[in-house]
């Protein structure tokens, strides 16, 4: 019977490959436009960035039915294989769009809307499936209650993402811009709280320990994070002239997150002596660093979320540092260890050496991203021209093109062993005895 | 946690959630600025070409190229023309006819006058917050 949950992953796996080497060429085009102008830098960055969010929502999504699956829970697997081929069918339609040049416009979504379509039908056939499997769980841990808030989260602000079909949103550009932010700051809570529930899961089965999953820190955690993930968007769109009180009720929400920061901290001792418990885990260390990306990412989200610093750093590499740091340090470190975990391949040191590649490389990428932030937004607000900002710049970008190709480089070192283990067992390791 | 609270919880969150939604929709985004047909179809031909790659308004969008919000006041309708007609070494000619070239400054001149980006006067709050009333 073939699985669908490492159909899922493997697909994510893929998805993450080519992310990499169009983030390169993108990367590589910042600095030198002219390269390879046939998948031009307006063609180039989003097919980056699909692949990249195809890589997430891939492994999350793969994270889930992993768990249906292992434990007997499952029902309608039919409609789990469909949902699959829909995710890779619509997938592959999109990225055409992009190489034919045919788009959207909306950042972040920028193929026609008119795939949201399949994408919206498909989210239905996984709901169904996992809501009619769970349904028979009893005291659900926290993970099922992030992963279910998570599937219909998505959904909802999926749709809201295509509301500027509709005039009444599409004829403001302040109204079509708040809901699209809107939408997206919810989204991407959306596809957290399905990755930091595989994160949560992986935790469960390294320690063999069931009591945090259905704990009360536990709980409140996730309902801290599900307040911030429907009120603290709008430090997207503090310049955007909508009502004060919307970017006033961000500012309000957005510290809550220091309830999070500093249980961190205080917990930061408990973390180091599991970290010693757990080291010979290569799962852990991705697990610890994402703790650390964690503590980092959101020291510099609160702090943007404040309007005295964001007026600063709205619209320069700050919020880059943001977006990559969240993807990369947090969600990717997250579902490589879910990886490594569900395949069992913990006792290698390639993935030691690609670990600190990525993670030492990542540090570089970010605090240049943040250095070259600040520079341009104080560069800006002096009135300095964007070309002569961008030139003083150079040095700062250059620093990130190479810290990212390193970065790419110790990714796909990484897929590359992934590829190697996935193929001494295949075909077996994509399907599973039935009994 | 018993599980009772954590509904209560949950769908106290919800319903705030659908409350604000509703509010956002309406007035959080009430404009007196209202577009025009050719705005319109700018809008449209600024989707088209994928603009937001590589240019910002508001400071949302790519970081290619520069923010377009205060372009036209700033620089021009004649050299934002100049730009969009032919190209530059960082950008490709798209290759638009004149209608269209019409209706992408028409909408790049509506977003102009909804918002000074960024904005150079502003004033800092002990608490953290902006006050954006002073006009630059």
């Amino acid at each position: 019977m073939i699985r669908t949950g490492r159909l899922f992953i493997i697909t994510g796996i893929t998805s993450l490959a080519l992310a990499l080497v169009f983030g390169a060429l993108a990367a590589i085009q910042f600095i030198y436009p002219d390269f390879l102008p046939e998948i031009a830098f307006y063609k180039a960055r989003p097919l980056h960035v699909s692949l990249a969010v195809a890589w997430i929502f891939s492994c999350g999504i793969g994270a889930v039915y992993n768990y249906l699956e292992l434990n007997n829970l499952i029902r309608f697997r039919y409609l789990g294989l469909l949902h699959w081929l829909s995710f890779v069918v619509t997938g592959i339609l999109i990225i055409s769009s992009y190489f034919q040049g045919t788009f959207g416009g909306r950042e972040y979504w920028e193929f026609p809307p008119v795939f949201s379509i399949p994408i919206l039908a498909s989210w239905i056939l996984f709901g169904v499936v996992f809501f009619s499997s769970v349904i028979r769980v009893k005291n659900w841990p926290v993970y099922l209650w992030m992963w279910a808030t998570g599937i219909v989260i998505f959904f909802v602000t999926f749709l809201e993402a295509n509301l500027w079909i509709f005039d009444y949103f599409s004829n403001s550009v302040v109204r079509e811009l708040t809901v699209q932010w809107k939408s997206y700051g919810s989204l991407v809570g959306s596809w957290n709280m399905l990755v930091y529930g595989a994160g949560l899961y992986v935790m469960e089965k390294i320690s063999e320990d069931k009591s945090y999953a259905q704990s009360g820190i536990a709980f409140i955690l996730y309902f801290v994070g599900l307040t911030n993930l429907f009120f603290n968007w709008a430090h997207h769109i503090y310049a955007v002239p909508s009502s004060g009180w919307i970017g006033t009720t961000a500012y309000i929400i957005s510290m809550t997150e220091l309830f999070i920061i500093g249980r961190i901290i205080w917990k930061w001792k408990n973390t180091l002596s599991t970290a010693k418990k757990f080291a010979n885990r290569q799962a852990y260390l991705f697990i610890l660093a994402s703790d650390i990306w964690v503590f980092l990412n959101l020291a510099l989200a609160i702090l943007i979320s404040i309007p005295a610093v964001n007026v600063y750093t709205h619209g320069t590499h700050v919020t880059v540092a943001h977006a990559m740091g969240s993807t990369i340090g947090i969600n990717s470190m997250i579902l490589v260890a879910f990886i490594l975990h569900h395949f069992g391949w913990n006792n290698s040191g390639w993935v030691r050496v690609c670990f600190w590649i990525i993670n030492l490389s990542l540090g570089v990428f970010w605090i240049t991203l943040i250095g070259s932030g600040i520079l341009k937004g104080a560069a800006l607000m002096n009135g300095e021209s964007f070309s002569a900002v961008m030139i003083n710049l150079s040095a700062w970008f250059n620093l990130f093109m190479i810290s990212g190709v390193f970065l790419a480089a110790g990714f796909l070192a990484l897929l590359f062993h992934f590829l190697f283990e996935f193929l001494i067992d295949f075909p077996e390791n994509l399907f599973r005895k039935t009994e | 946690m018993r599980l009772q609270n954590k509904r209560l919880f949950f769908f106290t969150l919800v319903a705030a959630y659908l409350s604000y939604t509703f509010f956002v929709y309406t007035s959080g985004t009430e404009t007196a600025f209202k577009m025009s047909a050719a705005a319109q179809e700018g809008k449209k031909v600024f989707q088209d070409n994928n603009c937001i790659a590589c240019h910002q308004l508001y400071g949302l969008g790519g970081y290619m190229g520069p923010d377009l919000t205060n372009v036209i006041s700033s620089r021009g309708e004649l050299y934002v023309r100049s730009f969009i007609e032919n190209g530059t070494a960082k950008m490709p000619d798209f290759e638009l006819n004149k209608p269209e070239v019409d209706a992408l400054v028409a909408y790049l001149g509506y977003v102009d006058s909804s918002a000074n980006f960024p904005n150079r006067s502003v004033e800092l709050t002990w608490y953290g917050t902006v006050n954006n009333s002073t006009a630059e």
